[in-house]
């Protein structure tokens, strides 16, 4: 038996690494799209069906049942006009606070990069982990301890109160305030990971001979370092405006009823509306939103390592 | 030198700024797990009463059983894929489909998770219409997060893969090793301390996952985050606090007991391997 096992592993092996692998992703990944992307082109069910069948079969006659109502419907509003609903407000709203996070990040985050690669080389490493250990406590808990934070009863406008700077609670939750500070809470060690890991790799012989030619430690950053850490300015924004954009336990925790991403409208969608073939075209138009801002960026890593293998 | 003096403040006081933000919420946490009221503004007095509360409370608990009993589950099924994935693109070459199966695998990656935990949904619910199985419950949330935890996982892996020395495979194919034994006998130990890191990584993103949790879970089967997402959105709950508490001692320790266990490793000058 086992001579005979080894034969065939010796025979097999290799399809059997190739072939488990291809057969979880084509099962898990590629058939459930193809199902999102087989609902969202039809209409709604009748009685207990989620949604209507694709192709029937009456009477021998086989109908197609291809709708594109769904996608229609997410643009145009019958009375409005297009543009004007609310999936292309929320995701607008979506792209808004995506834009202002990774701003807020960039601004606290490069300057405390910047420092960070600068600091004594022996506090290096205590100093990451610590940028690292909120990161593995629990993304749902500190998001949630903003809420009390944030309250108008909370800590914050308490202290504000006490010390007389304010009269009345300052309302932060449930606002664009509270969206912003969770989100960049959230994702500011996207940003600052790929940003550190390149400006502590950057040649300090570029600054010495910068500042010798009598620039100013302003002229040396905005010149010299910030052009040669475009690359980490751009990874970081993309580590963070890309789950920003589908943000779906912020906005619940931390957003009012304005506060209305996208993600959250899926959500809606399917299990408030019960509207499985909207809620799967929805899906599909915010693949595409993301997938676009990604294959520029994929085009930006391929020019850049083109460049460096010229240069 | 004056200019230097300020910038040097600067930096420093930008520092403990944003450590400051990061640090705020999981202060909080701690301090009001400790009051003795419900309200969360102010500090009435010390109580370990939500402590209490926490152990009582039969839903974090089992929450929390089930949460450990998914990422143990989804972690090693992740690691384990993510390894045969990684070994795939790293030693196979090229193959047919080379692109479509690195696209696969690592989209989940940049996909929101409320469209993996829809697609994923959608899914199950046509196959359980198909064959009456699987209900969704723990099974559901474990592949789902198998899934996601596979992408994660097999950066780590290949990152590994790739900068191993592959003189040493084929000294043991020299030596007469067959394929499978090269694998599990020099190959394998040599990414190990990548698998453990892969390993740990899927495992907290399945014990934080709370969004793929909420698509695929059934009745009565509700995660740690589920929980306490629940607990959330209704308002003040110190219990909630007391359990982010108990997870931040047991990270911190987790930490510190790496740490100490890499720098006794170095002292002993051990040759130190990068995950």
């Amino acid at each position: 038996m086992k001579p005979f096992l080894n034969q065939w592993l010796q025979q097999r092996g290799r399809s059997l690494v190739l072939g488990i692998p291809w057969f979880w992703l084509l099962l898990f990944f590629a058939v459930p799209f193809l199902i999102l992307l087989r609902i969202s082109v039809t209409d709604m069910g009748e009685g207990l069906d989620p949604f209507a069948p694709l192709v029937q079969t009456n009477d021998g006659e086989v109908t197609l049942h291809l709708k594109f109502s769904n996608y229609v419907s997410l643009l145009l509003d019958a009375d409005a006009g297009w543009g004007q609903t609310l999936y292309v407000e929320s995701y607008v709203l979506s792209v808004k606070y995506a834009f202002w996070t990774t701003v807020l990040c960039l601004f606290f985050g490069y300057p405390f990069a910047y420092f960070l690669a600068r600091s004594a080389p022996h506090l290096r490493p205590l100093l990451l982990l610590l940028v690292m250990l909120p990161f593995w406590t629990s993304f749902l808990l500190r998001v949630y301890a903003w809420k009390g934070l944030l309250a108008d009863q909370g800590v914050i406008n308490n202290i504000l109160m006490s010390l007389g700077l304010t009269q009345e609670p300052i309302q932060m939750l449930y606002t664009d305030v509270s969206m912003l500070v969770g989100m960049t809470y959230v994702y500011l060690p996207f940003m600052v990971l790929p940003l550190y890991a390149n400006l502590v790799k950057m040649d300090n012989r570029l600054l010495e001979a910068s500042q010798d030619l009598g620039a100013t430690p302003w002229q040396t950053f905005w010149l010299i370092t910030v052009p040669l850490s475009r690359s980490g300015i751009v990874a970081g924004s993309i580590l963070v405006f890309i789950p920003c954009l589908g943000e779906f336990v912020i906005p619940s925790l931390l957003g009012g009823a304005e506060n209305l991403m996208i993600g959250r409208v899926v959500w809606d969608e399917m299990f408030s509306s019960n509207n499985w073939p909207r809620a799967s075209a929805l899906s599909v138009f915010m693949i595409v939103g993301v997938v676009l801002p990604l294959a520029w960026y994929n085009q930006y890593v391929a020019r850049k390592v083109e460049q460096e293998r010229l240069g | 030198m004056n200019g230097l003096g300020w910038r040097r403040h600067f930096g420093t006081g930008w520092l403990l700024g944003v450590f400051a933000f990061f640090y705020l919420p999981l202060f909080f946490l701690v301090v009001f797990s400790f009051n003795s009221t419900r309200q969360d503004s102010v500090f009435t007095g010390f109580s370990l009463r939500w402590y209490q509360a926490l152990l009582n409370d039969t839903r974090l608990v089992e929450g929390f059983m089930l949460s450990l009993n998914v990422a143990f589950l989804s972690a090693t099924l992740a690691t384990i894929l993510a390894t045969m994935a990684a070994f795939v693109l790293i030693r196979f070459g090229r193959f047919k489909g080379r692109t479509l199966f690195n696209a696969m695998l690592s989209s989940p990656l940049v996909m929101p998770e409320v469209i993996i935990g829809l697609s994923l949904l959608l899914l199950f619910v046509g196959v359980e219409r198909m064959i009456g199985w699987p209900e969704r419950g723990t099974l559901t949330i474990v592949l789902g997060h198998a899934l996601l935890g596979m992408a994660y996982a097999s950066v780590v892996v290949q990152s590994r893969l790739k900068e191993m020395d592959r003189s040493i495979e084929e000294a043991a194919i020299d030596l007469g090793c067959r394929p499978f034994q090269v694998f599990f006998l020099i190959t394998l130990p040599n990414i190990s301390q990548a698998l453990i890191a892969a390993w740990l990584l899927t495992f907290t993103l399945s014990f934080d996952d709370v969004v793929i949790s909420e698509f695929l879970s059934g009745p009565g089967v509700t995660t740690l985050p589920q929980v306490i997402f629940s607990y959330a959105r209704r308002g003040v709950n110190p219990s909630v606090y007391a359990a982010a508490t108990l997870l931040m001692l047991v990270v911190t320790l987790a930490v510190v007991a790496y740490g100490v266990y890499t720098a006794r490793q170095m002292r002993q000058g051990q040759p130190q391997r990068s995950a």
